[in-house]
């Protein structure tokens, strides 16, 4: 009964924390405006990015050569992301509510997501400057 | 027997381990923190020494098994008060760091009895029972106390992000640990909780050195926008 109950208190807990973390990763990436150059790539109109378009940015930031500090960032975003689509389509009929915010918090993760590809794009283009310099 | 999974997961955790004590150097936070690094210290020098016990006398020998156990209680003593540490800077303009080394003095002394009291009707091998006891009863109170913590840090509007995500990362260690072990109290014959311990083991270094490595102190972060339940 003493271990039933510990392990809701902890499972519960785990959550929370776990939620919190990841939105503290996440939290960095809305102070910063995309780029016009990501903008026209990603096919993003304004700041809003929906929670369904992460995959195609995911998928976009994969292509682009990594600067080798964001991997594990990513990584926990979409550990967060498949949790809260777990979510979204468990509890879409039974609480829209916890649907709604599940789905406002993809649209995080997939803002996220293009930030992380505004990130690559510009390291891509440093790079290449630099090359073309070193040839020159 | 250990398989190549446990291998791989051993040698990622001490790397880690090392990483934190690397990346706190280089950032130059290694005496704010004190208390953090010196876990990752203990919890590397520990990880040493159960590499040359199992070396030695093999992972089923009872010298491995008691040094193992006996280990884990210190290491989870060690992650207690750098917990309080941790309650420390963020109480630390209150002044009220005496009081709040009294109470965890008195609440590890309080855990311990407990976990005696217990443990006190087993005659047999009564000191590693004692040990083992200890080390969950602590996760469960380090869960308790994260979670006030993380309380705190909601209620005075703490925005210091390195202190908030060396916070939420512990309350993710203690947590996923507090249920693995109720689960391994619920069904003794499921073994998968032992990964469940073995990804925390590696998480918690890898999300501290990220910490240190990858957000300055300076950085801010308004508590309502990383809170679970606002947005």
């Amino acid at each position: 009964m003493i271990a039933a109950l510990i392990l809701v208190i902890s499972v519960a807990a785990l959550l929370q924390f776990f939620v919190s973390y990841c939105r503290s990763v996440i939290a960095a990436s809305y102070r910063k405006n995309l780029s016009e150059h990501a903008r026209e790539v990603a096919g993003i109109e304004n700041r809003f990015v929906r929670g369904d378009e992460f995959e195609r940015l995911l998928q976009l930031v994969r292509l682009c050569p990594e600067p080798g500090d964001d991997g594990r960032e990513l990584r926990a975003v979409c550990s967060y992301f498949d949790l809260l689509s777990l979510l979204r389509s468990s509890f879409g009929r039974l609480a829209p509510a916890v649907a709604n915010w599940a789905e406002r918090e993809r649209e995080g993760c997939a803002y996220f997501a293009a930030v992380a590809l505004d990130r690559r794009i510009t390291y891509s283009r440093d790079l290449m400057a630099e090359q073309m310099s070193n040839q020159l | 027997m250990l398989g190549p999974i446990d291998y791989v997961v051993w040698s990622v955790c001490m790397l880690a381990q090392t990483a934190v004590l690397v990346c706190a150097f280089r950032s130059q936070c290694l005496r704010q923190y004190f208390t953090l690094n010196f876990y990752m210290l203990a919890a590397l020098l520990l990880s040493m020494g159960r590499v040359f016990v199992f070396v030695r006398y093999g992972y089923t020998s009872p010298q491995y098994f008691y040094f193992y156990y006996f280990s884990d209680a210190l290491l989870t003593i060690c992650l207690f008060f750098a917990l309080m540490g941790l309650y420390l800077h963020v109480f630390q303009e209150m002044g009220v760091s005496s009081y709040l080394r009294t109470a965890a003095i008195l609440l590890l002394g309080l855990t311990a009895w407990i976990s005696y009291q217990m443990v006190v009707t087993s005659s047999h091998k009564m000191l590693t029972h004692f040990v083992v006891e200890l080390s969950q009863n602590l996760y469960f109170v380090g869960v308790v106390l994260t979670y006030l913590l993380w309380g705190a840090i909601m209620k005075l509007r703490e925005t210091r992000t390195r202190l908030i995500q060396l916070v939420l990362a512990l309350g993710v260690y203690f947590s996923a640990f507090a249920a693995s072990y109720a689960l391994r109290n619920l069904y003794p014959e499921f073994v998968a909780w032992r990964y469940v311990a073995h990804l925390m083991q590696v998480w918690l270094p890898l999300a501290w050195a990220y910490t240190f490595i990858k957000i300055p102190e300076e950085a801010r972060l308004a508590t309502d926008r990383v809170a679970a339940t606002n947005r």
